[in-house]
């Protein structure tokens, strides 16, 4: 049976769990079908034009992907391993979310993780568990672009949707960014590339520049480079702020901080005054390193300075498939975007506090519920050790260091390739996921419909 | 002599590791790309490491043992290393986020010692 609509993987609800029986079953025809504009979610790009080859199980073709969303679809076959495993141990779907709802609902500072790689229609369910069990919510997005997400909310974010930056970019920067491995498909399809509605030359109309700490592969791709250095993005950024005031500058200074010659600034300046519509994409390199937030707010102040002379935009080139979609979900169920604790019965945000990476490192959480991440290989070893040490259930569709240790690990289908649903594309733009085939496992959203229903059991008669 | 010096090391995504993920974590590629230290030639040539020499990096918090090759061309700069993220990476990172949510994962101040060749049995 081909399942074609949301609520073929969601049944309505009822008492019962949802059991791997009732699931249907796989189908196993050979035959070559054709899905036509699917859509790739392994990152930001979220590119919805792919071709796909089906045969049974296995996707053999997928036109259009770059090397990245090729390795996605076509690493993704149906593995032979089991939907859930308790304790380590071959378990029902039904027993894994009995166990994993004890764990959850009778925690006293749990913490639900991760998200970036599931439907917002799982993101919406993982956040009500959440508010059910009084515990923790937050995103990858606090280990990528939440100290972006913090000066937001500073500062504001003058900003375009890449339909906007495809048609009428002329001028597009990337700070801290590497596109070329990341974003494999960024310049082709919306950046640099396109001929768009104001650039009919495409990219003879566009001037590229990039500012990093080292060449990376998109360099290549440059009529500028700016190499800075390595921790001083801070201080770059607020020379070019201090030249779209028109302030004096020390030479010297400005060379020996930022390892740029003020000549070098001033001609920047001087070019991204005279764009009609500038676009600075930037990405971890600016929130990963030295002044985290304080960098980000750089950015985009000066986007807004540079709408004193044209029009300016930024945006954060997002990595994971719906991250973007993570922000959305959390920040319209609970007013913030991660970060959140609900212990009190009402959201409060607060980055570094109720961070996971914090909550973990502290050793404050008592147990978790990761979906879609990875935590065990992208922690710190504080905040890895005390994860190993409290009970914690993981979905994931791979096996990963984070499903290897945990209490309760489910097998899970995976979002775009074989469950349907909506993501947010890094505009926040929703696209809608057309799968490819059926899988045999359940798709995170089963697992946290049944595991919410059972929580919330448990948390009345708790009370 | 102990050959020691420091360095800023940078960690970051490459396309092989995102290939690797897809593939499974604990496959081949991934494995292979998040152990594998780049470093610009100049500074290998002058601390005399042999391409896939083993060498130990320390920062503040955390310690690893990981084979140096050189980075292609220019793209690195003296001073600074690159990896792809992962256990090796991550390992280096301290969990205080200074009220940011965020670990200071790129710009990490490591000392690198060059690790003798372990003579063939
Ligand atoms: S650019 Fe990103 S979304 Fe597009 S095909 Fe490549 S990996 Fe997939």
């Amino acid at each position: 049976m081909q399942r074609t609509s949301f609520d073929d993987y969601c049944p309505p609800r009822s008492s019962d769990p949802v059991t791997m029986t009732t699931l249907p079953e796989a189908t196993t025809d050979n035959e070559l079908r054709i899905i036509e504009d699917a859509t790739c979610t392994f990152c930001g790009c979220v590119c919805d034009d792919i071709d796909l080859h089906v045969k049974g199980h296995q996707i053999v073709k997928a036109q259009r992907a770059c090397v990245l969303g090729t390795a996605w679809f076509l690493n993704h076959e149906i593995e032979d391993r089991p939907a859930c495993l308790i304790d380590g141990q071959p378990a029902t779907v039904d027993a894994g979310i009995e166990r994993a709802a004890q764990i959850l609902g009778n925690a006293r500072y749990p913490l639900t993780y991760g998200l970036s790689d599931t439907t917002t229609e799982s993101q919406r369910i993982a956040v009500s568990i959440s508010d059910w069990i009084g515990g923790c919510v937050d995103t990858t997005t606090s280990v990528c672009h939440g100290p972006s997400g913090m000066a937001f909310q500073g500062v504001g974010e003058v900003t375009a949707s890449l339909g906007e930056v495809r048609n009428r970019g002329d001028m597009i920067i990337f700070w801290g960014s590497n596109p070329a491995e990341s974003h494999p498909r960024h310049f082709t399809k919306y950046s640099l590339m396109p001929k768009g509605m104001f650039l009919p030359g495409g990219r003879k109309d566009r001037t590229c520049v990039i500012v990093d700490v080292r060449k990376t592969k998109s360099t290549k791709a440059a009529d500028i480079f700016l190499q800075i250095k390595p921790r001083k993005d801070f201080e770059a950024l607020w020379t070019l702020r201090a030249l779209a005031r028109g302030l004096e500058l020390d030479a010297q200074k400005v060379e020996d901080e930022t390892g740029v010659p003020l000549s070098v600034w001033q001609d920047l300046m001087e070019r991204m005054k005279k764009a009609r519509f500038g676009v600075i994409f930037f990405g971890m390199g600016l929130t990963m390193t030295r002044g985290k937030h304080a960098n980000s707010e750089a950015l985009l102040l000066l986007t807004r300075d540079m709408n004193r002379y044209t029009r300016f935009v930024c945006k954060p080139n997002r990595g994971h498939g719906n991250v973007t979609g993570a922000d959305n979900v959390v920040s319209w169920r609970t007013g913030y975007p991660f970060a959140v604790n609900l212990g009190r019965g009402f959201p409060r945000f607060n980055p570094g506090e109720y961070t996971a990476s914090d909550v973990l490192a502290r050793g404050e959480a008592d147990a978790a519920l990761i979906i879609a991440s990875d935590p065990m290989a992208n922690f710190s070893q504080p905040a890895r050790d005390h994860l190993a040490s409290i009970p914690y259930v993981a979905l994931d569709p791979k096996e990963t260091p984070t499903t290897r240790q945990a209490a309760v690990a489910f097998t899970v289908a995976t979002y775009g390739i074989n469950v349907p649903g909506t993501v947010y594309r890094m505009d926040d733009v929703p696209i809608p996921l057309r799968p490819a085939f059926d899988s045999p496992f359940p798709s995170d959203l089963e697992i946290l419909k049944g595991i919410e229903r059972r929580v919330r059991t448990i948390v009345r008669e708790r009370v | 002599m102990v050959n020691m010096e420091t360095f800023i090391l940078i960690p970051g995504r490459t396309s092989n590791q995102g290939c690797g993920i897809s593939e499974g974590k604990f496959g081949p590629t991934y494995q292979a790309e998040i152990h594998r230290l780049l470093m610009a030639p100049v500074d290998m040539q002058r601390l005399e490491i042999a391409s896939g020499q083993r060498v130990r990096l320390r920062s503040e918090h955390g310690q690893v043992d990981v084979a140096a090759e050189p980075a292609k061309g220019d793209e690195l700069p003296s001073g600074l290393l690159f990896i792809a993220y992962g256990d090796l990476s991550s390992r280096l990172m301290g969990g205080d986020t200074h009220g940011s949510g965020m670990p200071t994962s790129k710009g990490i101040d490591v000392t690198l010692e060059v690790l003798p060749t372990l003579p063939l049995v």
